[in-house]
C-alpha cells in the first residue's frame, strides 16, 4: 500500500507534485488550527486574522496565474477584488430574506462576486491583451483606481421598490423607515451582515488551488505557458496567444472576485479605500516574493506576510521597519543559491521557477526571428 | 519506426526531377499531384532594401529541397513569409491550392506549414514532454471546464496525448529526455526537440531554419537519416535552409539556391554543384565544399 503510493507519487508529473504538496499544506494547516482552536490555544488577534488570510492565499494564487504562469504583469487585482466585494455584499442583502441560511447565501454571494468580477475582466482583458508589452500593467493599474473611484459615488439602497442607485445619498430617496442602505459612497458597504467564516475561507483556498492548478495542468495551461515563454513558437504551432492570455486574466479575475466577497462579509463595514493600489502591490508582493509561477510560494508568503503585522505588534512603532527587513531577508534568502538547494532537496522542485534561465554561452541568442 | 522505405545511402535517391510550369523542379513521383507549395513572384522591402524579390518555386508534396545561400541572402525572410511572419510586400503563394493572402501565422499552421528557428525558440520552462504536447494542442479534445474540474474527458485527452508525445520523441530517441526542462538541454537536442514540436501540429510541410547548425558531424549524419524517416513515416514535403553542404547535397532532391533575395540557380544536387553562377556566389567563398 505504501509502496503503492511512492510509486505513484514517482510517476507524477512535476506540475502534479507541487499541485498535491499545495494542498497537503493547506490542509494540514486547516486541521492543525482547528485542532488548536478547540484547545483554545488560537488568540484572539490570530482568529480574527484567519479569514483575512485565506482571502490573501487565494488573491496571490490567482494573480500568480497572471504574473507567474501567463507573464503578464497585473496591477489592479484589487480592483476585481473590490468589484467581488461589493457585487458579493449586495447580493448577500438582496437575497436576506428569501436565503436565510448562511452558508448558501454566502455561496451564492460569492459566486455572484465571481461572475461580475469575470465579465469585468472579461471587459478589461480583451482590448489590452492583444497588445504586447507593459501596457496591461499601466491599464489594470488605471483600472483598479478608476475602479474606486466610481465605487466612491455610488450610493445604493433596497426598500419595498426594490434595488434603487444613485450617484449621492438624497438622490436615492430611499425609504426612511424600511429602507435600508447597501454602498454608501465613500463610506462603502455597511451594515453588512457576518457571513464568513475560517472553514468558508478554507474551502475558497482549496477551489481556488483546484481551479487555477488544473489549468496548469491542463492544455490550456500549457499553452499560456508556452505564450510566456515564447509568444513567436506559440503562433508558429497554431496556437492563439490572445486568447490563451484571456483565459488566464479573466479565471484570475473570478476568483479574484470570490474572494473580495468573502472578504467583504467578514466584516460589518467594509470601504472602498479599501480596495486601493496599495493593496494590488501587497499582493504581488506576496506572488513575487512566493516566486513567479510558484503557487506553494504564493500560499506561504501571503499567510505569513498576513499575519505577520499583526505578530508584530508589540514592536509598537518599530512594526514596519521590523516587517521591512524581513520582506528584504526573505528576498535575499530566495536568491541565495544555497538555500534554494537545500530546499530542492527537500521539497521538491519549488523553485525551479526562482531560477534564473540556463543558457548555453557558447550559442548567445539572437533577438530576431 | 518502419525503417523500410528509408533511403540508406545518396547513391539511392531518387533525383528524376520534372519541370513544373517552367519554373520549379518536382520529383517525379509527386509530378501528378498538384504541388502542396507554389509560390509565385514574392516578394519583401524593408524599408529601401528588398530582402526578397520574385521568388517562384513549387514543392512536390513529398519532396525534400533545399534552400542555401551565403549570409543575409533572405533565406530566413522567405521563412517568415511563408508563415506569416511577415506579409509580403508582392507575390502571393498556394497552400494546398489554396491562396494564402490575408491569413496569419496561426492560421498558416492550421492550413499545414509548420517550422523550426534558425535561433532556437522553445519553451524553456516546460518539459520536452509539455513542448511536444503544445504542439499536439489541437489534436488534444477536451474544454476549458473539462481541464478545470477534470473531467473523464480531460484524463482521457492526456493519456493520448501523453502517448502521442512518447511516439513522436521516439523519432529522435528522446523519449527518457520527456521530463527535463527544454531550456536545459543540449543545443543539438533542442534542434531536434523543435522538430518534434512543428511535426506535433500534424502539417504538410515542415520548414527547417538550419537545422544541423551547431551539431557535430555524427549528430549531423543521423539527422540526415531522420529528416528522410520523417519524410516517409508522414509523407510530407520538407523545405530546409542549410549551410552544411554535406546535408543538403545528400538529402535535398531540388535545390534553389539565393543571392541577395534572388534565385540565382535551381537543379540537382549536382547540377547546383557544377553552375558556375553559385559557384562564383556562393560555393566558392566556402570551405565545405
Ligand atoms: N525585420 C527585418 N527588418 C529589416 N531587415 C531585415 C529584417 N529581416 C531580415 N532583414 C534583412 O533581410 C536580409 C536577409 O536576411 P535573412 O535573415 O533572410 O538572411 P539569411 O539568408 O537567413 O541569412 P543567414 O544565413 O545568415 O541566416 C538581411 O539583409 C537582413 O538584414
Ligand atoms: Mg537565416
Amino acid at each position: 500500500m505504501k509502496k503503492n503510493l511512492k510509486n505513484k507519487l514517482k510517476n507524477m508529473t512535476s506540475y502534479r507534485k507541487k499541485s498535491v504538496l499545495a494542498y497537503s499544506i493547506v490542509i494540514l494547516a486547516f486541521i492543525i488550527i482547528t485542532i488548536f482552536d478547540t484547545l483554545g490555544f488560537v488568540t484572539n488577534s490570530l482568529y480574527g486574522q484567519l479569514v483575512p488570510i485565506c482571502v490573501y492565499i487565494s488573491l496571490a494564487v490567482s494573480l500568480n496565474l497572471v504574473v507567474g504562469i501567463s507573464g503578464e504583469l497585473s496591477l489592479g487585482h484589487a480592483g476585481f477584488m473590490s468589484i467581488g466585494a461589493f457585487a458579493g455584499v449586495i447580493a448577500s442583502t438582496v437575497l436576506q430574506e428569501s436565503v436565510v441560511v448562511a452558508m448558501p447565501r454566502l455561496f451564492i454571494a460569492i459566486l455572484v462576486g465571481g461572475i461580475i468580477a469575470g465579465i469585468a475582466g472579461v471587459l478589461i482583458g480583451i482590448p489590452v491583451l492583444r497588445l504586447r508589452g507593459d501596457y496591461l500593467a499601466i491599464v489594470t493599474l488605471a483600472f483598479g483606481e478608476i475602479i474606486r473611484n466610481v465605487l466612491n459615488c455610488i450610493y445604493i439602497g433596497m426598500d419595498e421598490a426594490g434595488l434603487r442607485i444613485a450617484t449621492s445619498a438624497e438622490k436615492l430617496g430611499l425609504d426612511p423607515i424600511n429602507g435600508k442602505m447597501i454602498l454608501n459612497g465613500p463610506m462603502g458597504a455597511t451594515g453588512i451582515q457576518k457571513l464568513a467564516t475560517f472553514t468558508s475561507g478554507f474551502i475558497l483556498v482549496l477551489f481556488t488551488l483546484f481551479i487555477v492548478q488544473n489549468l496548469i495542468n491542463s492544455k490550456q495551461g500549457r499553452a499560456i505557458m508556452a505564450t510566456r515563454d515564447n509568444r513567436i513558437a506559440a503562433e508558429s504551432i497554431g496556437l492563439n496567444v490572445t486568447n490563451f492570455k484571456l483565459t488566464a486574466f479573466v479565471t484570475s479575475a473570478a476568483l479574484a472576485g470570490m474572494a473580495g466577497a468573502l472578504f467583504a462579509l467578514n466584516y460589518s463595514t467594509v470601504a472602498p479605500v479599501k480596495f486601493n493600489f496599495n493593496t494590488s502591490i501587497l499582493i504581488l508582493v506576496f506572488v513575487v516574493l512566493g516566486g513567479m509561477g510558484n503557487i506553494v510560494g504564493s500560499i506561504i508568503s501571503a499567510a505569513i506576510l498576513t499575519i505577520l503585522p499583526e505578530a508584530l505588534r508589540e514592536f509598537s512603532d518599530y512594526r514596519m521597519l521590523i516587517y521591512a527587513i524581513v520582506l528584504i531577508l526573505v528576498m535575499l534568502a530566495t536568491n541565495n543559491l544555497t538555500f534554494r538547494a537545500f530546499i530542492d532537496k527537500y521539497i521538491g522542485k519549488i523553485t525551479r521557477f526562482l531560477r534564473p534561465k540556463k543558457r548555453n554561452p557558447d550559442f548567445p541568442q539572437k533577438e530576431e526571428v | 519506426m518502419n525503417r523500410k522505405g528509408r533511403h540508406s545511402s545518396k547513391e539511392e535517391i531518387n533525383r528524376n526531377l520534372k519541370d513544373f510550369k517552367g519554373h520549379s523542379l518536382i520529383p517525379e513521383r509527386d509530378i501528378e499531384d498538384p504541388p502542396i507549395l507554389e509560390i509565385t513572384n514574392l516578394g519583401i522591402d524593408f524599408g529601401g532594401l528588398t530582402a526578397v524579390n520574385d521568388f517562384n518555386m513549387a514543392l512536390g508534396r513529398t519532396e525534400i529541397a533545399g534552400l542555401i545561400g551565403p549570409n543575409g541572402a533572405g533565406k530566413t525572410t522567405i521563412f517568415n513569409l511563408l508563415t506569416k511572419v511577415y506579409q509580403p510586400t508582392r507575390g502571393t503563394f498556394l497552400l494546398d491550392g489554396k491562396d494564402t493572402k490575408g491569413m496569419n501565422t496561426i492560421k498558416i499552421n492550421r492550413a499545414g506549414i509548420a517550422r523550426t528557428f534558425q535561433n532556437i525558440r522553445l519553451f524553456d520552462k516546460l518539459t520536452v514532454e509539455e513542448n511536444v504536447k503544445v504542439g499536439l494542442h489541437h489534436e488534444i479534445n477536451y474544454s476549458l471546464l473539462s481541464g478545470m474540474f477534470r473531467t473523464p474527458a480531460y484524463r482521457d485527452g492526456e493519456k493520448d496525448a501523453h502517448e502521442h508525445a512518447l511516439d513522436l520523441l521516439s523519432i529522435f530517441d528522446m523519449t527518457h529526455l520527456a521530463d527535463a526542462p527544454a531550456g536545459s538541454l543540449p543545443y543539438g537536442a533542442q534542434r531536434r526537440l523543435e522538430i518534434i514540436r512543428a511535426l506535433a501540429t500534424n502539417p504538410k510541410v515542415l520548414l527547417l531554419d538550419e537545422p544541423a547548425a551547431g551539431m557535430n558531424p555524427s549528430e549531423t549524419a543521423e539527422l540526415m537519416e531522420t529528416i528522410q524517416d520523417i519524410r516517409d513515416r508522414f509523407q510530407i514535403a520538407i523545405l530546409l535552409i542549410e549551410h552544411d553542404m554535406n546535408l543538403v547535397m545528400g538529402i535535398c532532391e531540388a535545390i534553389a539556391v539565393l543571392n541577395y533575395g534572388q534565385i540565382i540557380a535551381k537543379g540537382t544536387p549536382s547540377e547546383i554543384q557544377s553552375n558556375s553562377l553559385v559557384i562564383e556566389a556562393y560555393l566558392g567563398k566556402q570551405k565545405e565544399v
